[in-house]
């Protein structure tokens, strides 16, 4: 089983205060490791300082330590989905789905099937600001689809999704899993995991944050 | 499996171009700016050619300077807010090249109407047809450096919020020089000398942002996103 991600003495300070320190854990291929805190905990910005969007104060952060030619580019093998869908509000559904996939090298998507697995068919061609919160949302989640990376790295994912896209989520995540892939994410939601590789991190916000 | 370096610039081209195409108004504001100046300078300062043909090209310049200000602040703050501008930095392609795409786009829509729009300007300014190529070509070379200069800018202070006062400050003094190269080429067209020697080193100014500038532009989006 091999490690997609290795961190060691991860440390942060936001406005002199610590969110925080030595923390340390890998990520092996089947994990989902789910990072639990209160709101202002730090989760959001240990997530974005492992893809490199917070700069560390302290600590490395390894992708794919034993696979030297994913390592080099780790970028193409690590999926970040942050707070912001990233999805353009002038433009439609359809032609949002369709950059992502050009911007992330899938060149053979089926547009239409992807919007109608994640329940977008008869909006496709409305601009993505006419739609809700949780509909931009699920444009924004076809990336997982067909996105070949397997690591995944997302902040709050379940955000403005209803019940119905919440399970599809699951499911997903699950098919990811079983595929070798691995999650890291926050959530508020309990996660109802019926895998063994269950991992949590909690973080408390003060210096003993771990395990 | 991984986009080209060449596929994903054409997406972050491809995806400005259609966005900007949905909100014409931000294209159009700028232009139209330009054209009110240039058609009330006449009646501010009279309609007489002697006058007007020796302040036009002045005029069209600190014209296209103060329009592309005016739009400089939205270059980067749709992308900053709906996150787009942060999954930019994750792209496994290098930051540069994608911020030289945003920056060709956004010449082609402000640059290059710019320098079509200028034979109209000149004729509505009287400028003396000995300056009519000078002024184009000062527009042809001089205006990547406003897309570029004004990217990088826009860049810096993205995540401020109300930037905008702060940024037109960053900006102005970076470009004089490029205010003073022009004007003097078409001075030079029509006393007669030869315009070539500023045009060109506007030319050289020109090669030398647009080569700099994409990882001026990409190192700021890289703070900004912190």
């Amino acid at each position: 089983m091999s490690t997609l991600l290795s961190v060691s003495q991860l440390a942060s300070q936001r406005a002199g205060r610590t969110l925080f320190a030595d923390l340390r854990f890998a990520v092996k291929s089947g994990d989902l490791l789910h990072i639990e805190g209160v709101n202002g905990a730090g989760k959001s910005t240990l997530l974005r300082a492992l893809v490199g969007l917070v700069e560390l104060q302290e600590g490395t952060v390894e992708f794919f330590p034993e696979q030297n030619e994913l390592a080099e580019n780790w970028r193409a093998h690590v999926l970040f989905m942050g707070h912001k869908a990233a999805v353009k509000t002038e433009l439609t559904a359809i032609e949002n789905v369709e950059l992502l996939a050009e911007l992330g090298g899938v060149s053979n998507v089926d547009t239409w099937d992807l919007l109608e697995t994640v329940g977008l068919i008869g909006l496709e061609d409305l601009p993505a600001g006419q739609l809700s919160a949780g509909q931009q949302r699920r444009i924004a989640l076809t990336r997982l689809w067909f996105s070949e990376a397997p690591l995944w790295i997302l902040d709050e994912p379940f955000t403005a999704l209803d019940t119905f896209g919440i399970e599809l989520l699951h499911t997903k995540f699950a098919q990811h899993i079983a595929g070798g892939g691995a999650i890291i994410l926050t959530s508020h939601q309990p996660l109802s995991w019926q895998g063994a590789q269950f991992k949590r991190i909690r973080i408390t916000g003060a210096d003993d944050a771990g395990f | 499996m991984q986009a080209s370096n060449w596929q994903a610039l054409k997406a972050v081209m491809q995806r400005d171009l259609m966005v900007v195409m949905r909100r014409r108004s931000d294209v159009l504001n700028p232009l139209l700016f330009v054209l009110m100046v240039v058609t009330l300078f006449p009646l501010a300062v009279g309609p007489g050619p002697d006058i007007l043909g020796r302040i036009a090209a002045g005029v069209i310049w600190v014209a296209a300077l103060l329009s592309a200000l005016l739009g400089s602040e939205r270059l980067f703050r749709e992308d900053y807010l709906d996150g787009t501008l942060e999954q930019m930095t994750l792209q496994p392609q290098p930051l540069p090249l994608l911020a030289f795409g945003k920056m060709a786009v956004h010449w082609l829509l402000s640059g290059l109407p710019l320098v079509i729009l200028a034979p109209l300007c000149a004729l509505l300014l009287k400028l003396p047809m000995a300056g009519w190529w000078a002024l184009v070509a000062t527009l042809l070379v001089g205006t990547p450096i406003l897309s570029a200069i004004t990217a990088i800018g826009a860049a810096l202070t993205v995540s401020l919020g109300r930037g905008g006062a702060l940024l037109s400050l960053l900006l102005l003094p970076l470009f004089i020089p490029l205010l003073i190269f022009a004007s003097g080429a078409v001075e030079a067209a029509l006393v007669g000398t030869e315009a070539w020697p500023q045009v060109l080193l506007l030319a050289g100014l020109s090669l030398l942002t647009l080569l700099l500038a994409p990882f001026a532009v990409a190192a700021s989006i890289r703070v900004s996103v912190n």
